[in-house]
């Protein structure tokens, strides 16, 4: 949109939208238990926005121009019936609502609560089927696209659409209540809201090098991050909040230093840790700091841990590989998920040696781990060690079949190619 | 929670301000829970029924219910091109069988998944829960509106 008395007015709006979608939809969605009917109505409100604050200025309080537009556009909507009798008399909650008169000292200040926690627990609710949960956060929370969910998740546009319906669906009609849970269940049902946000970001994590697509995937980790800054910010004395944010500020620190300026993968141990976000690093320690004195360990604090002693080599300092190890034998017996298996038989390697390691590797079950790549590149490089080159060569040929991203595909090759120099 | 008076469809509860929404739980058992009515196990069996039953009463959330008899006292009929076909058995060929329901009003899915973790089947067998539709007649929406009670479900 161009013209107009207030050409910023649709920076204004889109800095609306990053910073209150969020917000606005979780406040009218709390009250009506219908995400759906919240999301258009919000959708509506902004492009009222976009017509009316390019000719009338942006509203000292943009967050309640918005709410009130899309207030008023749920209650015409309940009127009209254009929404399922079920959820008619729900919306009268929103429309009976007294509305706050009183402007807010201060006009950056929005005069409503933030119920975006509340919304991520009805996101990751039990009864939400798990593949939903983290696109539902991704859609309710941020405001992505199915189109641009579905990318991230390999499903197509139209898939990832129905899933969302279908799950709006669920929470509205069963009745999955908009609430923080009381402190006996919250540790419970905080896991499945921090899974579905480490979900997040793993989808952009893995993100292939490449077209455009890819790009929207790489997106979805910054996206993630956001959620954890949320989780964080409104559960500060829950550890593991603050743990899965260390987490995350860890690994994206890592970004510029995972592939080198023409695309070749790099691992961990041979990045120029110079090329690491040292604000981000700094960060993620004072989170994994303030989750650590709270003296309640758990998945995610361990796991930040592990990336904690990466992160020891910037300042000249050399990983210590038994404390490595150590962490992921804590972490195997909270979470042994396939990951946290394979990643302490990697320690195990450099901290006792291969023979350890691949007794840990012999120790996981062969079905699980039949088509997972690191599974197969860590195996690999244990037999290398080991000198069993024969091994160590249909081990990566498994991996490079497995790859994914083309880059760390060529890796792998490199790695295969070069096993005749390898020396136990 | 929603601190304002909501008129729900399946009526509202004016002294707690509260969202109500119906549930029926249904308890599907196990073989060994329907012998179980009339084995050796009988005493623990029914009063852990009984337990609950009051639990739910005492609770003020139970609306109805009532427990079925045996899977084979079943009788399914399908009506086809006018003709009836009445066949002797329950219509779903399962382990588990419904063994009884309840229908209970409370604020929302998790109070709903309490009640239902709480009942009997729930350690050997299956409890779904499942929201109950608004009434469709508009007197007796009116009737629930006043006094939540469910003429049509007994």
């Amino acid at each position: 949109m161009s013209g107009g008395r207030h050409p910023d007015a649709r920076r204004a709006a889109e800095i609306a939208a990053r910073d209150s979608y969020g917000r606005l939809v979780a406040y009218l969605s709390s009250r009506s238990r219908d995400v759906a009917a919240a999301e258009d109505a919000l959708g509506e409100a902004f492009r009222a926005a976009l017509e009316a604050w390019p000719e009338s200025g942006v509203p000292a309080n943009p967050e309640a121009w918005l709410l009130a537009v899309a207030r008023r556009r749920m209650i015409d909507d309940s009127r009209h019936e254009r929404v399922k009798e079920s959820a008619r008399a729900s919306l009268e909650v929103v429309a009976r609502e007294r509305q706050s008169q009183s402007e807010p000292a201060d006009a950056d200040e929005a005069a409503f609560p933030d119920d975006r926690l509340k919304l991520l627990f009805a996101c990751a609710h039990p009864a939400i089927d798990p593949g939903s949960r983290t696109p539902l956060m991704l859609q309710a929370v941020l405001g992505l696209d199915a189109a641009r969910i579905g990318s991230a998740f390999l499903v197509s546009p139209a898939a990832m659409g129905q899933r969302l319906v279908r799950a709006k669906a669920k929470i509205r009609d069963a009745g999955i209540p908009f609430d923080v849970p009381g402190p006996a269940a919250l540790s419970a049902r905080l896991g499945p809201v921090l899974d579905a946000v480490y979900a997040a970001y793993g989808a952009g994590w893995e993100a292939p090098a490449g077209a455009g697509a890819d790009a929207r995937r790489r997106g979805l980790a910054t996206e993630a991050i956001w959620l954890a800054q949320i989780l964080a910010e409104l559960l500060p004395d829950e550890p593991e909040a603050r743990g899965l944010l260390a987490l995350l500020l860890h690994c994206e620190a890592r970004r510029e230093a995972r592939y080198s300026a023409d695309g070749v993968f790099i691992p961990l141990d041979e990045q120029d840790v110079s090329l690491w976000s040292r604000p981000m690093v700094a960060r993620a320690e004072r989170e994994l700091a303030a989750a650590a004195a709270m003296r309640s360990i758990g998945r995610y604090q361990l796991e930040a841990a592990i990336q904690s002693a990466h992160a020891t080599r910037i300042h000249g300092g050399r990983t210590d590989w038994e404390a490595v190890a150590i962490l992921y034998e804590q972490l195997v017996r909270i979470a042994p998920a396939l990951g946290a298996l394979v990643g302490r038989a990697a320690a195990i390697a450099r901290a006792a040696g291969p023979d350890a390691a691949l007794h840990a590797l012999d120790e996981i079950r062969p079905a699980a781990a039949r088509a997972y790549q690191p599974y197969w590149a860590v195996r690999a490089h244990v037999l290398a060690l080991l000198d069993d080159r024969e091994a160590a060569r249909d081990a990566y040929g498994r991996a490079i079949g497995l790859a994914e991203d083309p880059r760390v595909r060529d890796f792998l090759i490199r790695r295969r190619d070069h096993l005749e120099g390898v020396r136990p | 929670m929603v601190s304002t008076t909501i008129a729900v469809p399946n009526g509202i509860d004016s002294h707690n301000m509260e969202w109500m929404m119906l549930y029926v739980i249904s308890a599907y058992e196990t073989p060994e829970d329907f012998e179980a009515r009339s084995n050796e196990s009988k005493h623990s069996y029914w009063g852990a029924w009984k337990a609950y039953a009051e639990a739910l009463t005492e609770a003020g959330v139970k609306v109805g219910g009532r427990g079925l008899m045996a899977p084979s006292t079943a009788t399914t009929v399908r009506l086809r091109e006018g003709e009836r076909f009445v066949q002797d058995g329950p219509y779903a060929d399962t382990k588990e069988q419904l063994g009884g329901f309840c229908l209970i009003e409370v604020p929302d899915l998790d109070a709903a998944l309490d009640w239902a973790a709480r009942c009997p089947a729930a350690a050997t067998g299956v409890v779904e829960v499942r929201p109950a539709l608004p009434s469709c007649d508009p007197a007796a929406m009116e009737r629930n509106a006043a006094e939540p009670s469910l003429a049509a479900a007994h």
